[in-house]
Order: C-alpha cells, then sequence, then structure tokens
C-alpha cells in the first residue's frame, strides 16, 4: 500500500508517498491562489492508495477530495519523530505560523505553542522584510551572518518593523545589520514561545524558515543547543500526514 | 418585522437601518451556529424564540413595564445586585455587547487597545442599535477593570443616566466594607428612582426571585457532569447568555423545564455528542451574546463543553444568597457577602478563582481546559499564563486563547483547537 500525506501550507504545498514506512516520492509547489487547483496537479501521475491532508488548506482538500485530516502540529510531531526518534522539542516556522511543540517522548505531542493572527515571527514576516531591504529571500540569512555589528529591532509588527527598518536605512545604517537584527527578533519571539512549551530534549527546526542559516545560529546561539534541521524541512508535515495515513490503516 | 417594533425601535432613538442589519447578522449567526447544531433538546426551542425577540417583544415587554410606572436598570456585571433591583419591583437587564459595532466611530473615542467588550458596548451605544441601553432609566457601571472604569468616563457624557459603583480589588476587610457601602448606596439611588422603599419583605422577594434563576442554571450546570453531556455548550452558554435579558421568573421556568428534559436524556445516554466525546472546561472572559466564535470552534471540532469558568457561567452563578434574616440591614449583609465571593479578576491576589478551575475540571470530568482570554483585557490576560502553569503542574492539559469579537483568525483558532483535541485523545 502506498500512503500519501499532502500539506497544503500558505505558501507552498508539499507531497510525500510512504511505501513500507519509506518515502517513495516527494514533490512540491506554490499555494498560489486556487490551493485546490494547485494539489490537483500535483496529485496527477502520483500513485497512492490513500491519502491524508494537513496545513492550512486541510479543510478545502477534507471537502474537494473526501479525505481525512489532521493538524500540521500533530503531522509534525509524527514526522519530526520518524526522521529523528530522539527528537524533544521542534520550531517550525513556516509561511503565516510559527510553532513550538513539545513532545512526549513517544512521538506525539504534549504540548504546544502558536503565534497570533499576524505575520509576526512567521517567514512571512522575513519576506517581507527582505523585500523592504532589497534582498533575494534565499541569500536574506546568508549576507545577514556577514553584518558586521547588530542593530536592535523592537517592533514585531509586520508593519511597524517595516517603518523602523525605514528609518534605519534613513539613518545610513548598513542593511546587513539591519537584516541581523530583524532575524534576531523573530528568534527572540521563536525562544519565548520554546520557552513556553519547556525545551527538552534534542531540538529539531523544520519548515521552510529552517532552510535560513542565520536563522539556525542565532537560534543555537540563544538556546545553547544544537538545532537538527531535517534534510528537507518542509517536508516534514507531509511525511507526518502519510504516516498517519499509513497508521489509520492498520 | 412587525410595525409595532418599528415604531418602537423608532421611539427609542434607534437607528432603523443598522438595526436591521445587525438583526440580519445576528440571524444568520444563530442560524449557522445554533439551528445547525444537531440533536438539541426540545426545550431550546424557548430560548431559540427569545433570541429571535430579544429586540422585539423582550423590549416591549420592558415598554410595557416602565408604561406601568417600573424601572428598567441596565449593567454590563454581575457585581450589579439584582436582588436590589429586583426589591424594587425594577428588572435588571444586562447591556449589549459582543459584536463588533461601528468600530471606527469607537475608535475615535476609546484607545484602539481597548477590549471588544468595551469597545462593542460603545459601538451599539454610537451606532444607535440597542434598544436595552436606550429604554434603561438608570446605567449602571462599575469600577472593575481600567477599560471599563475609564471608558466610564467617557460614557457619561452619552448617558447622562450612568450611575458609577466602586469596587474593591482585595478580598479584605477594607474591601468587604467598601462593597458594602457601594450596595448601601446603589440600594438609595435605586430607592430614589423607583419612589419605593426597599423594606425586608420586598428584600427578601428580590433574593427568593434571583435565587431561584441562579438555582435554575446551577441546576443545568450540573447536569452537564453526565457523558454524554445532555446538551451541547453552546446551547448551556445560550441559556446562561438569556439570564441576563429574560423574565426572572419565567426564564427560571424556562431553564427548569429544560432540565426535566436533560435528566430524561441522561437517562437514555443521549445528548448532542457520542460518549467520550473530548470534554473542555471554558475559563476566563465573559461571552455575551452574540460571542459564539470559541465555543462554535470548539464544538465543531468536535468536542464538548461542559462547564463555563466565567461570568456567563459559573463564577456568576454558583453563590445564592442567604435569605434567612428579616430585616434590610441583614439581608443586604448577605447580599454583599454573596457577591465578595465572586472571584473576578479584578481582585488582587485571585486564588480562589484557580481553586474553582481546578474544582470543575474534577467535577465536570473535564479533559482539558480552555482558557478564553479577550485580547486587552489585562486581569484575564495576566491570570492566564499563571493559571495554564499551576493546571498543568497538576496534570490538567490547559489551551490559552486570546482573541476578540473578529472572525479573521478562525482559521488559526480551529488548527490550535484540533491540536488540542489531539492532544487530549491522540
Amino acid at each position: 500500500m502506498r500512503y500519501a500525506g499532502i500539506d497544503i501550507g500558505s505558501r507552498t504545498i508539499e507531497l510525500v508517498v510512504v511505501k513500507d514506512g519509506d518515502i517513495a516520492a516527494t514533490k512540491q509547489t506554490d499555494t498560489g491562489f486556487d490551493p485546490m487547483a494547485q494539489a490537483r496537479e500535483l496529485l496527477s501521475g502520483v500513485a497512492f492508495d490513500r491519502i491524508m491532508a494537513t496545513g492550512y488548506g486541510r479543510n478545502l482538500f477534507e471537502i474537494a477530495f473526501d479525505a481525512p485530516t489532521v493538524t500540521e502540529i500533530k503531522a509534525y510531531g509524527v514526522g519530526v519523530s520518524a526522521l529523528i526518534p530522539a527528537a524533544g522539542t521542534i520550531l517550525d516556522i513556516g509561511g503565516q505560523d510559527s510553532k513550538a511543540i513539545a513532545l512526549n517522548g513517544e512521538g506525539a505531542v504534549r504540548k504546544f505553542e502558536m503565534n497570533d493572527r499576524c505575520a509576526a515571527g512567521t517567514g512571512k514576516f522575513l519576506e517581507i522584510m527582505a523585500r523592504t531591504l532589497g534582498f533575494d529571500l534565499a541569500e536574506f540569512g546568508s549576507e545577514a551572518l556577514k553584518a558586521e555589528k547588530e542593530l536592535h529591532i523592537n517592533s514585531m509588527c509586520t508593519v511597524f518593523a517595516e517603518s523602523e527598518v525605514t528609518s534605519l536605512v534613513a539613518r545610513g545604517e548598513e542593511r546587513r545589520a539591519i537584516a541581523l537584527g530583524l532575524h534576531q527578533s523573530v528568534v527572540r519571539r521563536a525562544v519565548g514561545m520554546i520557552k513556553r512549551v519547556s525545551l527538552t530534549g534534542p531540538m529539531v527546526f523544520a519548515g521552510g524558515v529552517a532552510r535560513n542559516p542565520c536563522m539556525r545560529r542565532l537560534l543555537e546561539e540563544a538556546l545553547k543547543q544544537e538545532m537538527l534541521i531535517p534534510e528537507d524541512p518542509q517536508m516534514v508535515g507531509a511525511l507526518g500526514a502519510a504516516l498517519l495515513s499509513a497508521r489509520a490503516a492498520t | 418585522m412587525s410595525e409595532e417594533y418599528r415604531n418602537m425601535w423608532k421611539d427609542l432613538g434607534l437607528d432603523l437601518e443598522a438595526h436591521d442589519m445587525l438583526l440580519e447578522v445576528l440571524g444568520k449567526g444563530y442560524q449557522d451556529i445554533y439551528l445547525a447544531q444537531k440533536d438539541r433538546p426540545e426545550g431550546m426551542g424557548y430560548f431559540d424564540f427569545v433570541l429571535s425577540e430579544v429586540h422585539g417583544l423582550r423590549i416591549k415587554e420592558l415598554m410595557d413595564e416602565k408604561a406601568a410606572g417600573r424601572k428598567v436598570v441596565g449593567s454590563f456585571c454581575v457585581f450589579v445586585p439584582e436582588e436590589i433591583v429586583r426589591a424594587a419591583d425594577a428588572t435588571l437587564v444586562g447591556l449589549c455587547t459582543g459584536a463588533d459595532f461601528a468600530t471606527e466611530e469607537v475608535e475615535k473615542i476609546l484607545p484602539r487597545n481597548t477590549c471588544s467588550l468595551i469597545k462593542s458596548a460603545f459601538g451599539f451605544k454610537l451606532g444607535k442599535v440597542c434598544p436595552y441601553i436606550e429604554s434603561a432609566d438608570m446605567i449602571v457601571g462599575e469600577n472593575t477593570c481600567d477599560g471599563k472604569k475609564k471608558s466610564y468616563e467617557i460614557l457619561k457624557d452619552m448617558t447622562p443616566n450612568l450611575y458609577v459603583m466602586d469596587l474593591p480589588q482585595m478580598k479584605s476587610a477594607e474591601g468587604r466594607a467598601l462593597l458594602r457601602a457601594e450596595y448601601f448606596r446603589f440600594k438609595e439611588a435605586v430607592e430614589k428612582l423607583t419612589g419605593v422603599t426597599i423594606d425586608a419583605e420586598r428584600l427578601k422577594k428580590g433574593i427568593a426571585i434571583v435565587n431561584n434563576k441562579r438555582k435554575a442554571i446551577h441546576r443545568l450546570s450540573l447536569l452537564r457532569k453526565a457523558d454524554p453531556a445532555p446538551i451541547s455548550g453552546l446551547d448551556a452558554l445560550l441559556a446562561n447568555q438569556v439570564f441576563f435579558y429574560d423574565d426572572p421568573v419565567r426564564f427560571t421556568d424556562s431553564v427548569n423545564k429544560i432540565c426535566d428534559e436533560l435528566e430524561g436524556r441522561i437517562d437514555k445516554k443521549e445528548g448532542p455528542f457520542p460518549k467520550g466525546a473530548p470534554r473542555i472546561l471554558m475559563s476566563g472572559c465573559p461571552m455575551a451574546v452574540p460571542n459564539w466564535k470559541l465555543p462554535w470552534i470548539i464544538e465543531s471540532s468536535g468536542a464538548v463543553i461542559v462547564g463555563e469558568e466565567s461570568c456567563v457561567g459559573e463564577r456568576g452563578v454558583r453563590n445564592l444568597t442567604d435569605n434567612r434574616s428579616s430585616t434590610v440591614d441583614d439581608l443586604m449583609e448577605a447580599i454583599v457577602d454573596r457577591h465578595f465571593k465572586v472571584d473576578c479578576a479584578i481582585f488582587t491576589p485571585n486564588p480562589d478563582r484557580l481553586a474553582h478551575v481546578e474544582e470543575m475540571f474534577r467535577e465536570y470530568k473535564a479533559d482539558g481546559v480552555i482558557h478564553y482570554g479577550l485580547q486587552f483585557c489585562q486581569p484575564y490576560i495576566a491570570e492566564s499564563m499563571p493559571v495554564e502553569k499551576a493546571l498543568e503542574e497538576k496534570g490538567i492539559p490547559t489551551l490559552r486563547i486570546e482573541t476578540d469579537y473578529g472572525m479573521e483568525d478562525v482559521g488559526q483558532l480551529k488548527t490550535r483547537v484540533e491540536a488540542f483535541m489531539e492532544v487530549l485523545k491522540p
């Protein structure tokens, strides 16, 4: 049997197919403006027997494809535990959400924290700030790491932070230093969430923002602990959903 | 809508167009959230009717009472003692809040970071859509949180019949003395308003009416201990909300009737959710009509709410007023004692509240607690983290939610609530 998991996030959709407990296929696409059309295209030509949906669009998918769903919080717990069995705590920063998840030692969620409705502390925040400073998103983290000093950014609100950045630019501050400060502000927020669920055991950093090297470095400095990053940090949710689909079938 | 109501609303100075719009939204929300539920008790038909007539027939009744020389007193808080109002043959009603209305107008006169409840109350006043505030002969503001306290200074300009009641912030002898002094002052104000001298007989009658109402709703609460719960949390919340609007004697009868029906359901092990569904205790800020967002999200995720540790819930009705004395002074002392027990977060420190949350969690056999904090409600938000920590130390799973009356965060709240259910029932 081939079990699929689809993670319909605010920015990207991931698909993972699992066969006999191993990953048989992975695919990714942008969410765009018509997530169900994108999902349908992503699924075309992919062979699977059962599918489970997670992520923001899971309820849409449930209606369109008559498939069971799971929250991304549980899916990340299961996906991370499959990849890194010793994992104790997960930080997942995606396009629209950031979450800290504490596991109970058996791959199940013990407690979680999630950001409020605004984009503060999410991938979206970094994306908008990269654009404001004229960086490509892919190079934002590595450029920030080259900064010679760090500026303190007070505003976590995307709108206020943008004006704060504008005024720092107008003051003649170097944009890499501003970038470093912006990363640090996201890290401060993430650390707050992690502390609220209490950090135990090895820490896994997943979601799209885990690709950002500056985030990783600053988190490691703040938490004085290594951040374990799955090979494909964006696939974790879809993997978790696929594994849960398999679990539900047996 | 009958012409009679329209004329009544016009006479009250309501903005008919805006009011029509409000009723339409309210009706649609009620349809989607309440009438869409499955396996509701038949007795809920009464509450459906009350809600459909909450701005119609109920206001007409109040106008008839006024025409007969009785007075209407409006309030925003369970610290305003209904016993005293009732003793003077006047009617106490809760004033409108619970939905965003005329927010732009409100933000011209109140800070943006004021909680939704206060903003909404002002919105209903500024938008001229609350027939309760317009029909009230006296509006009682109470010094609970800073948000309300300072906003009453602004409300005073719009409602000259505003009476402000001071409230203690500590459960000390001095605190009780303040509450006592304020209740005696309030009694005089009600006597002046109504022209009625409140004697012991009247006060006893007032206490009896209000106690019966509290007993009935408390009886309803206790029935929710059964698994499966015989009634949804949404329906029980509605009964708790209608508590503040309806004629107290009729309300008491209707709640008792529904309780009889629920006892039958419990015998047959019937309920809107299957046995074993995750059971949630809600704790935190009050929810006024039509603030049903979070309970709706919770119950549409397959969990059942079995209790509300809230002013619109157990915190508001748990205690009765001792009615055994036969002098006005002693009965007044009993009213003070009764209200001084309310464990509102404006008190510091407030350990009773945490004890009650734990007690309700156990007694109602809940699986987890969802703490509901209204954004910018400092007293409850400040308590939310210590409450969460204390509960989790006792092994009680807790989810802390901070939200407002807006609908933009429904998706995120749903994810959190569903993930919490997954934690409770993996």
